[in-house]
């Protein structure tokens, strides 16, 4: 029954937002914007909660891995979208869907591998010491970025332009919910529970079986997958990216989504990327005071409410004994 | 050679302190064994050679005729190894029930895959998971309480539902690291009651670490010593109580305060 109601959701969810995609013209294009980014964050607190708070890895470095999918899907849509388009039948909102979906996917699945990569080695190394190695990930990728030459399919530290817009309300909240569902449907598994178990007490996880390293990497690698994904969509809604917005106070952001929402608990960090992305717009006017209000904001809640707005275990069903 | 464990001459040098020395001993099927000796003689440490925390420095262990050193410690569970921990090490945030599922992942058929799509083979695994932890929870009388964060149950139950997490992983032989500590009497009587029952209701092989010489006597087969990592006494319980190096292990030799 219960594995019926999260196919019927996914299905729901998908169905709703092509619903909403098809009328979006519609919607004032201040809101629209809003409604995308808040998407594309959800995207991405999601993805880094499977890190940072199922498995308990802390990870600093999860714009990197949105870099590496904004870039990577960028350079599908610049370098080969014309001629995909070509073999596709000529430009139309079929052939713009198809090189999309492909150039999201090259996207997501670098950013996978990134994630693999980084992650094997990085991953013997616990707490603090893993934080500052995804750190210095992410600043390596910036700077590696910001380095290119400026002429080369990177575009250096100006970035790229004239990236074409086919990010629409649909491919937003689809793949928003595709991640929510992805990372909801593994963890409440059986199998899941070996991401839990990593992150409550590693010895006795392997004591009882569970190969505590492929979990980890396993972890890291979707949560990057997901983060590539949210990478390509931002980079074709701005339609130009650049190094810098890649930093790691963007990392920080989202993992303040992820701490506020309460670490592992997918439904507080749904509603901790919402409001935190609809309270940015709202104080844009005072942006330098920004990063000042979330460090308060974040002292305040490790002293008040420390298990995060919406604990994990809140809205858990208890079954019947 | 049928011995469902098999411990040869093994050795293990942490720099200069040789914490177990040529240390031999074999565990047949169906087994009540107890492993003793004063404090930091090496009790903690033979488990974590057997279970492959550590990897002796010389000598070999063989689990039913397969080498121990060399394999991960989940790999080891997976060949039939489960054990306890001396402070209880249950996985703090979950529920009594999760915490016997997380012993289930290892025995499962379906992978990622499944997990994601949940298919009817994958439904059907887990309602057989459900059934067979709601079973083993009965068995111990804790199966009203699957649904209760672990960190709720009385620090007897923490203890036997450790015991109940190790056992989901269907061993062949069972590890159990001073089950008695902390214990009161009467849950001390419980503990050897159920120690028995499980060797017995599940016929597997068991080695027990445990200080409370009461419970030790009471319910092992056969009873090792240990002292400074080296085996000084190997037999049965009425042969370890009079044997003199014990006595001199665990009292002292040359006057003093002896009061036995």
């Amino acid at each position: 029954m219960k594995h019926h109601t999260s196919h019927f959701a996914l299905l729901l969810a998908l169905a709703v937002s092509l619903g909403v995609s098809l009328c979006s013209s519609q919607l004032d294009d201040y809101y629209l914007d809003i409604m995308l980014n808040v998407g594309i964050n959800v995207i991405l607190a999601v993805s880094l909660n499977l890190v940072n708070g199922h498995t308990g890895q802390f990870s600093l470095g999860h714009a990197a891995f949105m870099a590496v999918g904004a870039y990577g899907s960028s350079m599908v849509t610049l370098e080969m979208g014309a001629s995909m388009m070509r073999v596709l039948g000529g430009a139309g909102p079929v052939a713009e869907s198809v090189t999309f979906l492909v150039a999201l996917l090259v996207g997501g699945v670098s950013a996978a591998v990134c994630g693999w990569i980084v992650g094997m080695p990085s991953l013997r190394l616990r707490g603090d010491y893993l934080a500052i190695v995804t750190l210095g990930f992410n600043e390596i990728i910036r700077v590696v970025l910001q380095n290119t030459n400026g002429d080369g399919p990177f575009g250096g530290a100006l970035g790229l332009k004239g990236i074409p817009a086919y990010t629409s309300f649909f491919w937003v909240f689809a793949t928003a919910a595709i991640a929510i569902y992805t990372i909801g449907a593994l963890v409440n598994s059986t199998y899941g529970r070996g991401f839990l178990a990593v992150r409550d007490d590693e010895i006795a996880g392997e004591s009882m079986g569970i190969n505590t390293t492929r979990y980890k990497v396993l972890a890291f690698v979707i949560g990057s997958f997901f983060a590539g994904l949210a990478g390509g969509l931002y980079a074709h809604l701005r339609t130009t990216i650049s190094p810098e917005g890649f930093n790691f106070l963007k990392s920080v952001d989202v993992v303040v989504m992820v701490i506020l929402g309460g670490m592992g608990s997918t439904v507080g960090v749904i509603v901790a990327a919402v409001v935190l992305t609809v309270l940015n717009e709202f104080l844009r006017d005072f942006e330098q005071y920004r990063m000042i209000v979330f460090s308060l904001l974040l002292i305040v809640m490790m002293i008040v409410r420390p298990q995060g707005l919406l604990p994990a275990g809140l809205f858990q069903r208890r079954k019947r004994a | 050679m049928s011995a469902t464990l098999q411990l040869e001459d093994v050795t293990i040098q942490f720099g200069g302190l040789r914490a177990v020395g040529d240390l031999s001993f074999g565990i047949q099927p169906g087994e009540l064994v107890g492993l003793i000796g004063p404090n930091g003689a090496g009790k903690t440490t033979v488990f974590n050679l057997i279970t492959g925390v550590y990897t002796p420095t010389a000598g070999q262990i063989f689990f039913n005729g397969i080498k121990i050193p060399g394999h991960q410690p989940h790999q080891i569970t997976k060949l039939g190894i489960a054990r306890t921990f001396q402070n209880i090490r249950l996985f703090p945030s979950l529920s009594v029930f999760d915490n016997v599922r997380t012993s289930m992942v290892m025995h499962q058929q379906h992978g990622i895959t499944h997990a994601l799509v949940r298919g009817p083979a994958y439904r059907d695994e887990e309602k057989l998971i459900e059934a067979e932890i709601l079973d083993l929870l009965n068995i111990f009388d804790l199966r009203g309480m699957a649904h209760v964060p672990c960190k709720s149950l009385s620090y007897g139950d923490q203890r036997r539902l450790e015991i109940i997490r190790a056992l989901a992983t269907k061993p062949k032989l069972l590890l159990l690291d001073e089950p008695a500590a902390g214990m009161n009497p009467t849950e001390k009587e419980g503990l050897m009651h159920l120690i028995q029952f499980i060797r017995d209701k599940f016929d597997i092989a068991i080695l027990l670490v445990e200080h409370d010489m009461k419970v030790v006597m009471g319910i092992c087969q056969r009873i090792i010593v240990i002292e400074y990592g080296v085996k000084i006494a190997e037999g049965t319980p009425a042969d370890i109580r009079t044997n003199p190096r014990v006595i001199a292990a665990y009292l002292g030799t040359d006057g003093g305060g002896e009061h036995a």
